[in-house]
């Protein structure tokens, strides 16, 4: 069991400098994130693109962005639980919280604070029938072990990036692979664009293009699927089929832990401190709503620095507290590291 | 003064809206359904990478044609017909007063 003070679900930008604004009232912090990495939608959605409106930063890349949260916050000793979604949540005798992820970990705080932004990446699914039905059964949507399609029949469907670098991996794995795109165009790397261009040419793989995969077929696994290419409709004996359209987010099974839901939000009170309708559970940034929300990186960091400070009442209800500013009191990590304004020479001039 | 002009969009229950929209805003469909609190998410922002906001062209208004990031995206989304659109492609302009839309179902 993982034990902290504040845990935090959603390591987006909101997630991350809650970590600091905790440290400041020396509060420890552990972040669950179902993406792999932290950062959120800036680093799934937009690493390379610039943000010019994050206060004192004329321009600056979200990735760098989060690159400098992580830098920031990194004193403060974070934990993580990465590639993990939180999916349940209950509370002990003694009023603190057991989240569970989907993968078991279990972390246990007296507070929670859901940063979930949109919610958790999920893949995006053609709506095909009996997709639902042959999923482990021959359908997969991410990659786990490349090692499970060694001599096996893979279809691939999609344009972009994911779908190009998996047709050249797996290439190498699988018996035969077929890609399928709705157009001939691919919007990729143009270096992975030309390796499966090579590869078609040589024979090595099947590019069926401009072409849509239409049913699934199979008893009680998938054995084949068949496509429409411009009319007509050709059938392709598979084991697998990978449909690789990108992520999409879903709110997910937060929705279900009994907190008010509105447009797609968790409700909270904003004119105290973000609290949702069960006491100890926090919402900020882009996932809460109130009347006058705005989905923005500064209103995020915002709602983190007042939410720390009601968290720290609940934590330490006996203690007063005043607020500090790190100019004067520094930033000290739990680390051990000091960070501190030089401080001013008295000096006697004769 | 530019004039506001008028959109019809029917929604994913068959339900007709009026919306009327600024042309001196730089606003494109997808915001102006968000304006007016559809059902149209924007995930990516606009920037033709999620396609959230694809919806059908009913009426024949001479639309810009589609960049090469909006075929792209549209040849990955879902329930694709030949008057697909992504809205956050189309931008508010006299030449569309009047369009009519339908939304496409959510993915
Ligand atoms: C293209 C684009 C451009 C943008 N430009 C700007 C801009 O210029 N300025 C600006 O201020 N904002 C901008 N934004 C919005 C900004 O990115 C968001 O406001 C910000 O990312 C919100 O941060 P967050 O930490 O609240 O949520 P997110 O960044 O969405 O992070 C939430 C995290 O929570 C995780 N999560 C959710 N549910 C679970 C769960 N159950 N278990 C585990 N993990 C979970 C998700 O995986 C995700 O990583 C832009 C957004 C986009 C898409
Ligand atoms: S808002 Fe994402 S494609 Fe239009």
């Amino acid at each position: 069991m993982i034990k902290t003070d504040i845990l935090i679900i959603g390591a987006g930008p909101t997630g991350l400098f809650t970590v600091f604004e905790a440290g400041l009232l020396q509060l420890k912090c552990h972040l669950i994130d179902s993406l792999p990495m932290p950062g959120g939608q800036c680093a799934e959605i937009y690493p390379k693109k610039p943000i010019y409106d994050i206060p004192s930063h004329p321009e600056i890349l979200a990735g760098d962005l989060v690159k400098n949260l992580e830098q920031q916050i990194a004193p403060f000793q974070p934990g993580y639980t990465l590639g993990e979604s939180a999916v349940s949540i209950e509370k002990t005798a003694e009023n603190e919280f057991i989240v569970t992820t989907d993968k078991g970990t279990q972390h246990q705080a007296p507070v929670v604070a859901i940063a979930g932004g949109l919610g958790t990446f999920e893949p995006r699914k053609p709506p095909l029938k009996r997709l639902d039905f042959f999923e482990d059964k021959g359908v997969s949507y991410i990659i786990k072990e490349p090692e499970m399609y060694r001599d096996k029949k893979v279809v691939i469907a999609g344009g972009g990036d994911s779908a190009l670098d998996w047709t050249i991996f797996l290439e190498n794995v699988a018996a035969s692979v077929t890609l399928i795109h709705r157009r001939n165009e691919f919007r990729g790397a143009l270096d992975s664009v030309e390796k499966v261009q090579h590869l078609k040419n040589e024979g090595r793989i099947q590019l069926i293009t401009p072409a849509e995969v239409t049913t699934l077929e199979g008893e009680s696994k998938l054995t084949s699927i068949s496509v429409n290419k411009e009319g007509e409709i050709l059938k392709i004996d598979c084991d697998h089929f990978i449909p690789l359209f990108g992520l999409t987010p879903k709110l997910g099974p937060i929705a279900n832990w009994g907190l008010e839901i509105e447009k797609n939000a968790i409700k909270v009170d904003n004119t105290l401190d973000y609290q949702t309708n069960i006491p100890g559970i926090y919402a900020i940034g882009d996932v809460n709503t109130y009347p006058g929300k705005l989905k923005l990186i500064l209103c995020g960091f915002h709602e983190a620095t007042l939410m720390c400070q009601s968290a720290f009442k609940k934590i330490h209800p006996e203690k007063r507290n005043v607020l500090k500013y790190t100019t004067v009191s520094g930033v000290s990590g739990f680390d051990g590291s000091l960070k501190q304004a030089a401080k001013s020479t008295i000096k006697t001039i004769e | 003064m530019p004039q506001d002009i008028t959109i019809y969009l029917t929604d994913r229950e068959g339900e007709l809206h009026t919306l009327i929209a600024p042309t001196d805003m730089q606003m494109n469909l997808m915001e102006i359904c968000k304006a007016y609190e559809l059902p149209v998410e924007g995930t990516c922002g606009g920037m033709a990478m999620c396609a959230s906001c694809q919806c059908y062209v009913e009426s024949d208004h001479p639309l810009p044609e589609r960049s090469d990031d909006e075929e792209a995206m549209l040849s990955e989304a879902f329930y694709v017909e030949e008057n697909s659109r992504l809205g956050c492609q189309i931008q508010m302009t006299d030449a569309i007063d009047g369009l009519k839309i339908r939304l496409a179902p959510s993915e």
